[in-house]
């Protein structure tokens, strides 16, 4: 190869790996923010703000949603395995919203450990079964707490 | 020299040349697999257990969202070897690549917000995911707009192709985001290492979607770059005589 070209070729080389390295600092140094939401743990451990509007996402444990008899108020738990975050909501819940599938709520935590929930999101997984596919799977939730939903 | 035919290749005449025998053929097999692909998927595939008829999106969005990566990076190794072998064919192809890329990242994230409405409950978040996508919208426009913006078309092509290499460090985080970090958009369906997580039936269609979308690219890459080397190249003799002038001696 052409000395010249060779020369280029690294220039272009040092280019691509050196703007890769600055940025890979960058997203490293701002790892904790780069989540979108927190899980049920970080909860647990005391690593979430008081009355700042967080979010919150996890799979969410069956058995656990109630519904009030008089208001749009629904309570329910969500898990990532490790631990459980009990959120209160007070709208209407995403059509895929169901127990045993993961969800991300926004809102703020309250004293006694709760978040008071403003939206619901349904986290859809990455799965994709015809009716009769899943028919034969019933029973199965598609998320089991894993840590990573 | 061994480098010889590389040189050869970087040619914009030779291209045009070759190019217009693969055309008919990357033409009628791209669309004969986008047709096959949509019909099956939309029309015979199954309905999703939980999502209904709202995951067929996936026919679009992920063959979209695919090229709109792979397109990246040929974007970004045709700049690299255009500054590094001073070919002029290559910064052709690059510029050429970035609107495709463009249109392809702006339908693959049009897609996701109609889909995520539905699915999710809202049209738009901002997690890694789609944020370092709309990243990847705005480094193609960049680098189309950085290269139109010099008086000299050389200047443009080093700028260009210098930012087309820099933005390459976004693919790896567009595709690695949902596994890294916590997302909303859930992790990658079609894996390398394991099995896929979606039944043979929605599969088959997908993949002929994704062939299809890749056939498609190459097609409409050639297309445009075949215009823009007319463009470029229509001083010289050979454009002259294709396009019926008698060259009226040298400008």
């Amino acid at each position: 190869m052409h000395p010249a070209r060779k020369q280029r070729l690294i220039l272009v080389i040092l280019l691509v790996v050196l703007s890769s390295a600055a940025v890979g600092f960058v997203t490293y140094a701002m790892r904790s923010n780069m989540d979108y939401f927190y899980a049920p743990s970080a909860f647990a451990a005391g690593e979430v703000p008081f009355a700042k509007r967080i979010r919150a996402g996890g799979c969410v444990v069956p058995g656990s949603v109630v519904r009030d008899s008089d208001s749009l108020d629904v309570r329910f738990a969500i898990t990532d395995g490790e631990a459980e975050l009990e959120v209160v909501f007070d709208k209407i819940l995403p059509d895929l919203f169901a127990e045993g599938e993961a969800a991300i709520v926004t809102g703020k935590l309250q004293q006694g450990g709760f978040v008071r929930a403003d939206q619901v999101l349904a986290k859809h997984d990455e799965s994709y079964t015809p009716p009769e596919v899943m028919e034969s799977m019933k029973g199965k939730a598609s998320c089991h707490g894993d840590a990573k939903i | 020299m061994a480098w010889q035919w590389f040189h050869r290749l970087g040619s914009p005449r030779w291209f045009y040349q070759k190019s217009s025998a693969w055309l008919p053929w990357l033409g009628v097999a791209s669309l004969l697999l986008l047709l096959i692909g949509c019909v099956w998927g939309l029309g015979f595939a199954p309905q999703d257990g939980k999502q209904g008829n709202s995951y067929r999106i996936i026919y679009i969005h992920v063959p979209a969202a695919f090229l709109a990566l792979a397109g990246y990076y040929i974007m970004a190794i045709c700049g690299a070897i255009g500054l590094i072998w001073k070919m002029k064919l290559s910064f052709v192809v690059m510029r050429a690549a970035a609107p495709i890329g463009a249109a392809l990242t702006f339908i693959s994230l049009f897609t996701g917000a109609l889909w995520g409405k539905p699915t999710w409950g809202t049209y738009w978040v901002w997690d890694a995911r789609i944020t370092s996508m709309l990243i990847l919208f705005f480094l193609y426009l960049g680098v189309m707009a950085l290269s139109g913006a010099f008086s000299r078309e050389q200047s443009g092509d080093k700028a260009s192709a210098l930012l087309a290499l820099v933005g390459t460090v976004n693919i790896p985080i567009i595709y690695k985001s949902v596994d890294w970090w916590f997302t909303l958009h859930q992790p990658a369906t079609l894996k390398l290492t394991q099995a896929s997580t979606i039944d043979p039936s929605m599969f088959y269609p997908l993949i002929t979607m994704i062939a299809g979308f890749y056939l498609f690219y190459a097609w409409v890459l050639t297309l445009h770059t075949r215009t823009m080397i007319l463009q470029r190249e229509w001083r010289t003799q050979w454009v002259r005589e294709l396009l019926g002038q008698t060259a009226p001696g040298r400008p």
